[in-house]
């Protein structure tokens, strides 16, 4: 399979492109942080998302998706991260449908036909700590009644104020187990903080929430390989946003490059500018190709998926970070103002970087994945 | 079973048939590497049976034409080719400037006389090429090169001098750049072929830091060339060398100087040693080693994008101009980890156990990665004006 898109996946692009930049650009996100939203994300612009069948994307044809693949995900995260729009896209159309569709069962059968119809947004509640730890997992699930009982509280959960479905990792009598938990169950409790990048994310609690037997993705005791799905997945779908805040980053600062006199000259004709420009280039231009190998990789159900998935997330981690970086510096004085939107760049990268494993944690991952 | 599929198990099975066991060793150093040529030695017989096999099939340029001794095989079939010759460590059966430069350039623009006749001896090996365009007053500014060709109606007369002429004294045939209008800077020089036994030819070969001596200077005294010579146009030699560096840079950045493409930090255990977690014994230079190596595995997608994407005639076309700084820069940071995870080690010029210093040899060979076919700053000079559309100069 060749590393660029194909037709079809280039005339993808072609729609959502315009799409996403006529309908949520920079301005809309201002729009929400400005009056404040306690959403986190436009239900109206997500219903023009689900007009266009991009909620069920990756939710299999007869479940009532597209059954398309990451290749075709990151096409769509590339545009929202290009545009920085607030959306439940990468929680709940990449993460939570991988999980669902990897469990199987009465949970996919019941979430993802909603998902893919737009009437349910899901949420990961993953990690414990400050710093992403999917591994360290002290909530527990002990056998009760006809289920289970849920105790412990996640933190950076995405959407968690506001999602129907949560992704809850536990662990019980027979090890890691992954749940579908409604938000709506009783004793869950969300504490939505608000985070740099105006996103809202919540630290949430489960004190004694009873789930039935059958709110287990997956097996009992077998939510290493459900998680393990769900974890490349949402990572790589946020490399793919990441390029397209590098990307939004460097083009608006090449822009700037282009029109901003000083000393009687565009700045852009400064070599010591130039050559931080390139260079900034071919960082983007690797971690895209990086970024496709991890999505066709994962579409093809590959054992390298799981090297090139940590791989993808630490290169389009540096390279979106020197992006925002050099954006603002090259901006100069007007990069630091809340007014010209590179500074929303640097914070959305900051936010994304972050979320399911930064760029340390993916490059110890890699390490450890090569025996080292 | 796809047709590719199919050809993928026709190529696997192939390779396990006929590549010896000698040749699925990784190449350790350049007496490894078969270069072809009238005056080649072979270092042993399977390296000479597995260069006859590969002609016979046409794999020593397997996405060349068959008519010109390559196999024919399209990009898709080449990238498979690769892989499988991959998964066996097999080594190129044939490596030479005639592939990776002079090749495309005739395949390019040279007349069907000239690709029958040159292509062929190139596939098969028989001829070794070397390429003369640096001079000591061009190097980076390479059309200021003075090197000239005199008029002589059926030929010409060269005199001038090249510079950084890579194994001049091994090669059988030079491609040059020779100057033959003065008055026309770009449009004024003409890219010409000539055999390095003509009189008037001298070479000397050039004491690098890395004590070899890979790059010669190349001397021309009244060295007659038939007018037949040449390709391309007369004065119109520059589209041709601009199209060869693009793929130079192609070669340096991919298979050539952009280096191993496994993991560093997998190979360096046993030299670093690991502590009880099984992690390399130094935690900084692991965290360094790390970095490279998620740098290592993103630029062979790179690789395989970029080459995906020119061949198919959809890569900007300056876009090897990027994949030669990033791989070169790649290639010095893995000899200076190298260096760092040998210790003294790796300081040995001249003992057994350092194989003659092939490490801090190579290490400093490394350093003119960066420089020669271009140097990374010229390389984001171009990155900067033709990609990035940036203003000025």
């Amino acid at each position: 399979m060749p590393l660029y898109h194909n037709e079809d996946q280039a005339m993808l692009k072609d729609s959502i492109s315009p799409f996403v930049a006529e309908k949520a650009p920079v301005a809309h996100l201002r729009q929400l942080r400005d009056r404040r939203d306690e959403t986190g994300f436009s239900r109206e612009l997500w219903a023009e998302f689900v007009d266009m069948g991009l909620p069920g994307m990756l939710v299999p044809e007869d479940q009532g998706g597209l059954g398309m693949g990451h290749m075709e995900a990151g096409i769509v995260l590339e545009e929202i991260g290009r545009n920085l729009t607030p959306s439940p896209f990468l929680t709940t159309s990449v993460g939570g449908v991988t999980a669902l569709t990897k469990g199987g069962g009465v949970q996919a059968a019941r979430w993802l036909p909603a998902i893919a119809a737009g009437q349910a947004i899901a949420a990961l509640a993953i990690d414990e700590q400050a710093r992403h730890r999917p591994d360290r997992v002290a909530t527990t699930a002990v056998r009760s009644g006809n289920g289970f009982r849920l105790d412990g509280q996640k933190s950076f959960v995405v959407h968690g104020h506001v999602a129907d479905i949560l992704l809850v990792s536990a662990n019980s009598a027979d090890g890691l187990t992954l749940f579908a938990v409604p938000r709506e169950a009783k004793g869950v409790s969300s504490d939505p903080r608000l985070l740099v990048d105006s996103s809202l994310a919540s630290h949430m609690r489960f004190d004694g929430v009873e789930l039935n037997a059958d709110a287990v993705v997956g097996d009992v005791g077998g939510g290493q390989a459900v998680l393990d799905a769900m974890l490349a997945a949402t990572r790589t779908g946020a490399s793919a946003e990441l390029l397209g805040v590098g990307q939004g980053a460097m083009d608006m600062t090449i822009g700037y490059l282009k029109e901003r006199k000083q000393f009687g000259r565009l700045i852009g004709e400064f070599q010591a500018l130039q050559h931080r420009a390139a260079h900034l280039y071919g960082e983007l231009e690797v971690a895209r190709a990086t970024v496709m190998k991890a999505q066709q990789l994962l579409d093809e159900g590959s054992e390298d998926a799981t090297l090139y998935v940590s791989v993808a997330k630490a290169k389009a981690g540096r390279a979106a970070n020197l992006a925002v970086r050099e954006g603002v510096q090259m901006h100069g004085g007007i990069g630091m103002t809340d007014e010209f939107d590179i500074g929303l760049f640097m914070k959305r990268d900051r936010a994304l970087s972050e979320y399911m494993g930064d760029i340390h944690y993916h490059t110890d991952r890699v390490a450890r994945l090569n025996g080292y | 079973m796809s047709q590719l599929d199919a050809f993928r198990a026709e190529v696997r099975q192939w390779l396990d048939e006929n590549c010896p066991a000698e040749m699925r060793q990784p190449v350790t150093g350049d007496d490894d590497v078969c270069w072809g040529g009238r005056k080649f030695v072979f270092k042993n017989d399977a390296q000479k049976m597995w260069l006859d096999r590969c002609v016979a099939k046409g794999y020593t340029v397997p996405d060349w034409p068959v008519a010109y001794g390559g196999a024919g095989l399209t990009p898709e079939q080449t990238k498979i080719f690769k892989q499988e010759m991959a998964r066996i460590s097999a080594r190129p059966p044939l490596q030479s400037f005639g592939i990776w430069m002079l090749g495309p350039a005739l395949l390019q623009f040279g007349t069907e006389d000239q690709k029958k006749h040159y292509l062929t001896q190139i596939a098969r090996g028989e001829i070794r090429w070397c390429q003369g365009y640096s001079e000591p007053g061009a190097g980076s500014d390479l059309v200021s090169l003075q090197t000239f060709g005199e008029d002589k109606g059926d030929h010409w007369v060269v005199n001038g001098s090249k510079i950084w002429t890579s194994y001049a004294d091994q090669a059988d045939w030079i491609f040059c750049l020779v100057r033959t209008d003065k008055s026309n800077k770009y449009q004024g020089i003409t890219f010409m072929l000539f055999d390095m036994e003509s009189a008037g030819v001298t070479t000397k070969p050039i004491l690098l830091i890395s004590g070899n001596s890979p790059f010669c200077e190349t001397f021309f005294d009244d060295v007659v060339v038939p007018k037949t010579q040449f390709i391309g146009e007369v004065n119109r030699g520059w589209d041709v060398a601009k199209y060869l560096l693009g793929h130079e840079r192609e070669m340096i950045s991919g298979g050539g100087a952009g280096g191993d493409m496994r993991s560093l930090g997998a190979a360096m255990l046993k030299s670093v040693g690991a502590n009880d977690a099984g992690e390399l014994d130094d935690p900084v230079l692991r965290a360094e080693i790390a970095a490279f190596d998620v740098d290592v595995f993103a630029y062979r997608a790179m690789g395989e994008r970029f080459m995906d994407m020119w061949k198919t005639g959809r890569a900007h076309p300056a876009s090897s101009n990027m994949m030669k700084y990033v791989g070169t820069e790649l290639n010095k940071r893995r000899y200076e980890l190298l260096m760092s995870a040998g210790g003294s080690a790796a300081l040995e010029w001249e003992s057994d156990e350092s194989r003659e210093g092939a490490r801090p040899r190579a290490w400093l060979r490394t350093k003119a990665n960066s420089i020669e076919g271009g140097t990374s700053e010229v390389m984001l000079n171009v990155i900067a004006k033709r990609i990035l559309d940036l203003p000025g100069a």
